[in-house]
């Protein structure tokens, strides 16, 4: 009885696992490919080239852009902490009115559809001067990972023990102090959850990423990836667009392999508890 | 010497008026891929060298709706940060209005294109962009299985669909259990528009909206060609057509399962080129009439223009550049290079284009047949005309609801668009 | 008290001027381009109009009337149709497999941690490179889904996925629930992290079934996160568009809220027409939210 449990757990976290992984792998064996051999099914690496992922690196300015994804994405995630952080103190700490509203307004902010927001934010850029700049794009990002971060942040620092804040208070500390010596040390796992979904937000984005920007130095990787193209109309290079998706989702798993427990307690402390 | 200076003068500021003596930057917007864009670049790099100025090129995505969705936002913006708009046939009309107005510029040169391409990019009058080069599909067969089974190549759609289902048939037996007899474009986008147009015009079916604008769809032989294209779906054609766009229907013919199929020019040196399991064993023909009264071989008429921004700071360089571009010797070195389909007339009898690519001069009749969508009389609603076509016909095709039906549905909703005026 | 509430202004304002530039005003500005007939070709030509976006009657030469507007659209009510289908489809699923995701990685066993970081990839994977992938498997004459159902005896003929109006929804969804899962399993596998062990000491020690267990302990003790997870994932799949846009972007029984919004936005020239549409999804957002707010029993602002 035991046994046949024990195998049938196993043969579970088995299908979880090749379900999960399978999609990712066949991508990393088609990049692997190329010529006609890309449109044949297979379930094994039959053939090792990498020639799409030398094109990738070559053609364009791939390297680059990998580059703008990792400065916009760490920018955005270092003010949206920021931001975050100080408006979770106030949130969460300090009776005033209208609390309940500004948090209702924060969640239906994270529910603006994107399309929605599009030709508003793309005039706006224009006029603060930001378009086809890497600040356009931090600055247009800060619609979707600012509420998450404030709603998390306010949960956690609203379960932090209110006995540490009225012996800092007693101590004569000001709110900025509190923040940064009493909160700030034990927020880490909630700051890591929270900065790695707004990394991982920021670095996937599509649309704006798309609309702000205009020429190849500026863009981010999602975008390249979409501008890949054959050596002729109509042409789709599978094998390069799996090469590079490859070499983006590469570091997101690494964030999320070294993070992952972060995460978890993170979460664990704050964000899901409503 | 007071007189010479003035002369001077006067002469330096005409040659100024005339032709910038300082360089300027100009930046052109183009979703042309790979050997599209570095052509191009060796097209601009002549350019440059010859007048100074400099020209950055933009890319975007080679996706339609995304060039275009673009296109609208940095217009309506009234951006400046780009002079010059590489744009499918039937996007100009649509933006006409933030266009400039190429007649005035362009009249010593406008006569050597083909007409009708010209008569497609006119607005109320206006050119509002001038071609660069064309394109207009064909029937690709494969010569080797038609000789192999005896049939000869198709002239009417029916034989088409005969044909095809004889040589499948007999291939399969023979153990190709992947063969299909005719692959198309399905898919319901602005492709199933052109393929659609094309049944319709050569069944004697109208073209949606003539060229005085009123609306012919809703019409027997329309109808009759939609019902055609329905009995092919699942028996010559497999069922996934109703999801391929060009990639989708090329992938299967080079693999050398479909006898026939519906493409641009582009497939042409695919299909031949090195490690192709079907290179050398193919041609090409005109699509086939319909039969009905007034059935003719009709192509729809594809390709790409150039019109310059309301918006560019220096709109008369950027006029000189399109016209640069656009000019008889841009043009040939485009088809010797990449065997683009030049729109002037005169270069499908240039012997070095034909000895160095022997394909364009066959395809001279097939641009002389082309009908263009109606984008020129629908203007700024054309792409939601076109939506409303191809829903109808994708309907249709997938069985869900009869021909009549639908273009009954289709007259009223395209009526209603219209308004009282396009 | 009083220093206090202005500090916390103070404390809130970088958050809330940064958060009123990047959504507020872009907000405002199509909620009125809404009410008017704005064009992008021109848009500050557009006269304001009310509500004829929304609801109009016309009243035709002919005699004929003819209703008009987004809530007389039946293209409008087949996307909002789709998307609330799509939304309570894969939200369910994602939260039942979520679930027992969660549960298998809530128990001990060697190797635990490579699976916890297995099962996160799908999620770390931008979405258009997912809807590429799973475009590319899912082909219908090289895709390896259909070569693997062939082989394994499932299927007798390729089925076109993406093309056929029956499968279409269907592939939408597989690519969906794949991608969301992940997040949906983590933060179920949060909440089961938080609860206390002595409870399931003493159940075992009383011989309860699992089973029991779970319907009668586990659910309820992390019901208040789940409810939460629920929305937040709910009000995402209300939004739908970058998926379904890559996938099959305009297939009449897979046209979503958004992408309708999108299509008049930047296809078609009813840049007004898209905007109303894009408003009134909003609207729907809010209007669901407050609804599960009250009825789910979710407070915003805990007393402490």
């Amino acid at each position: 009885m035991w046994i046949v449990k024990r195998t049938a757990f196993y043969l579970l976290v088995a299908v979880i696992v090749l379900v999960a992984v399978f999609p990712f792998y066949y991508a990393i064996i088609t990049s692997l490919k190329s010529g006609s051999a890309l449109f044949e099914v297979d379930y094994w690496p039959k053939m090792i080239s990498f020639s799409n992922y030398r094109s990738v690196f070559t053609e364009g300015s791939f390297l680059r852009n990998l580059l703008n994804s990792l400065f916009v994405s760490s920018a955005v995630v270092v003010i949206s902490l920021f931001l975050g952080v100080t408006a979770a103190y106030a949130l969460a700490r300090i009776r005033f009115r209208g609390r309940s509203a500004l948090l209702f307004i924060i969640l239906s902010v994270s529910m603006f559809p994107q399309v929605a927001v599009l030709a508003g934010l793309f005039e706006l850029i224009r006029t603060l001067g930001l378009y086809n700049s890497l600040f356009a794009l931090i600055f247009s990002y800060m619609i979707f990972t600012l509420p998450f971060t404030v709603w998390v942040l306010t949960a956690f620092v609203r379960d932090l023990p209110i006995e540490l804040e009225e012996a800092a208070i007693l101590d004569g500390a000001t709110p900025w102090i509190i923040i940064t010596r009493v909160f700030l040390p034990l927020m880490w796992p909630a700051l890591a959850a929270t900065g790695l979904l707004a990394f991982i937000g920021a670095w996937n984005e599509f649309l704006f990423a798309l609309t702000f920007t205009s020429n190849n130095e500026q863009r981010t990787v999602p975008v390249v990836i979409a501008l890949l193209s054959g050596s002729s109309q109509f042409e789709i290079p599978w094998g390069n667009i799996m090469a590079a998706s490859v070499i983006v989702t590469v570091p997101l798993v690494i964030l999320v392999l070294i993070f992952q427990r972060k995460i978890i307690a993170g979460l664990t402390a704050g964000g899901v508890k409503g | 010497m007071t007189f010479r200076h003035a002369l001077l003068a006067l002469v330096v500021g005409a040659v100024l008026a005339a032709s910038p003596a300082r360089a300027v930057d100009l930046a052109i917007v183009s979703g042309d891929t790979g050997n599209g864009q570095r052509i191009l670049r060796e097209i601009l790099d002549q350019y440059e060298k010859k007048t100074g100025n400099k020209v950055t090129v933009v890319p975007v995505p080679s996706s339609g709706t995304d060039q275009f969705g673009q296109y609208r936002l940095w217009l309506a913006a009234g951006s400046s940060d780009i002079d010059v708009y590489q744009t499918d046939i039937i996007w100009a009309p649509q933006l006409a209005k933030q266009l400039v107005d190429l007649t005035e510029a362009t009249k010593d040169v406008v006569g050597a294109h083909f007409p009708s391409i010209i008569q497609s990019q006119t607005v109320d009058g206006k050119l509002v962009a001038l071609p660069i080069f064309t394109d207009a599909p064909a029937l690709y067969y494969r010569k080797d299985l038609l000789d192999k089974y005896g049939a000869k190549v198709p002239t009417t759609w029916a034989e088409l669909a005969y044909t095809a289902k004889l040589v499948m048939d007999k291939e399969r037996e023979a153990g190709n259990k992947d063969m299909w007899g005719f692959v198309f474009q399905g898919n319901a986008y602005e492709g199933l528009t052109c393929d659609a147009l094309e049944w319709v015009k050569s069944n004697g079916g109208g073209q949606i909206v003539e060229p005085d604008g009123t609306i012919s769809i809703n019409n027997p032989q329309a109808a009759a060609a939609l019902e055609m294209a329905r009995s092919w779906v699942g028996t010559i054609s497999p069922p996934g057509v109703l999801a391929y766009q060009e990639e989708e229907s090329r992938g299967v013919w080079q693999t050398g399962n479909a006898v026939f199929m519906r493409n641009w020019p582009y497939a042409y040196a695919l299909g031949n080129s090195e490690g192709s399991p079907i290179r050398g064993k193919f041609e090409v023909a005109t699509l086939p009439p319909g039969s009905g009264e007034g059935a003719r071989p009709a192509a729809t008429l594809g390709g790409w223009n150039l019109a310059v921004s309301r918006y560019s700071k220096n709109p008369d360089v950027a006029i000189e550049l399109v016209k640069w571009i656009a000019s008889p010797g841009m043009q040939k070195y485009r088809a010797l290079k990449g065997a683009y389909l030049p729109t002037i007339q005169a270069l499908y009898d240039d012997a070095e284009i034909a000895s160095a690519q022997p394909v364009i001069p066959r395809w001279k009749d097939v641009v002389l047949n082309a009908v263009p969508r109606p984008s020129a009389q629908a203007k700024s609603r054309y792409n939601e005309a076109s939506s409303e076509f191809w829903t109808a016909v994708h309907n249709t095709l997938s069985g869900d609801g009869t021909a009549a039906d639908n273009l009954a549905d289709l007259e009223f909703s395209l009526t209603r668009l219209k308004g009282t005026a396009w | 008290m009083r220093q206090r509430a202005r500090s916390a202004w103070l404390f809130l304002a970088p958050m809330l001027i940064v958060l009123a530039a990047v959504a507020g005003w872009p907000l405002l500005r199509t909620i009125y381009f809404g009410f008017t007939d704005a064009s992008l070709t021109d848009l500050e030509a557009g006269r304001w109009v009310g509500f004829a976006n929304y609801f109009s009657v016309l009243h035709m030469p002919s005699g004929r009337i003819i209703y008009d507007g987004l809530l007389a659209d039946p293209v409008w009510w087949r996307a909002v149709w789709n998307t609330v289908r799509f939304a309570v489809i894969s939200v369910t699923c994602e939260t039942i497999l979520g679930m027992i995701v969660a549960l298998v990685l809530n128990a001990e066993f060697p190797g635990r941690g490579v699976v916890r970081a297995a099962i996160l990839i799908p999620w770390a994977i931008p979405t258009i490179v997912s809807a590429k992938m799973w475009q590319w498997m899912l082909n219908d004459q090289f895709g390896i889904i259909n070569d693997a159902l062939l082989r394994l005896g499932l299927i007798s003929t390729k089925i076109a996925w993406t093309a056929s109006a029956d499968t279409a929804m269907f592939a939408v969804l597989i690519v969906d629930i794949w991608k969301t899962t992940p997040f949906m399993a983590l933060l179920i596998l949060a909440a089961l992290q938080m609860l206390p062990q002595e409870i399931y000491e003493v159940t075992r020690l009383d011989g309860v079934s699992p089973w029991k267990v779970f319907w009668k302990v586990t659910l309820p003790l992390i019901r208040p996160a789940l409810m939460v997870a629920v929305i937040f994932r709910g009000l995402d799949a209300l939004r739908i568009f970058d998926l379904i846009y890559v996938l099959t972007p305009n297939n009449v029984r897979t046209k979503s809220m958004s992408v309708f919004a999108r299509e008049n936005l930047f296809e078609f020239d009813k840049f007004a027409y898209g905007s109303a549409a894009s408003t009134l999804l909003f609207v729907i957002l809010v209007l669901l939210t407050m609804l599960v707010l009250r009825f789910g029993r979710v407070k915003l602002d805990r007393s402490y």
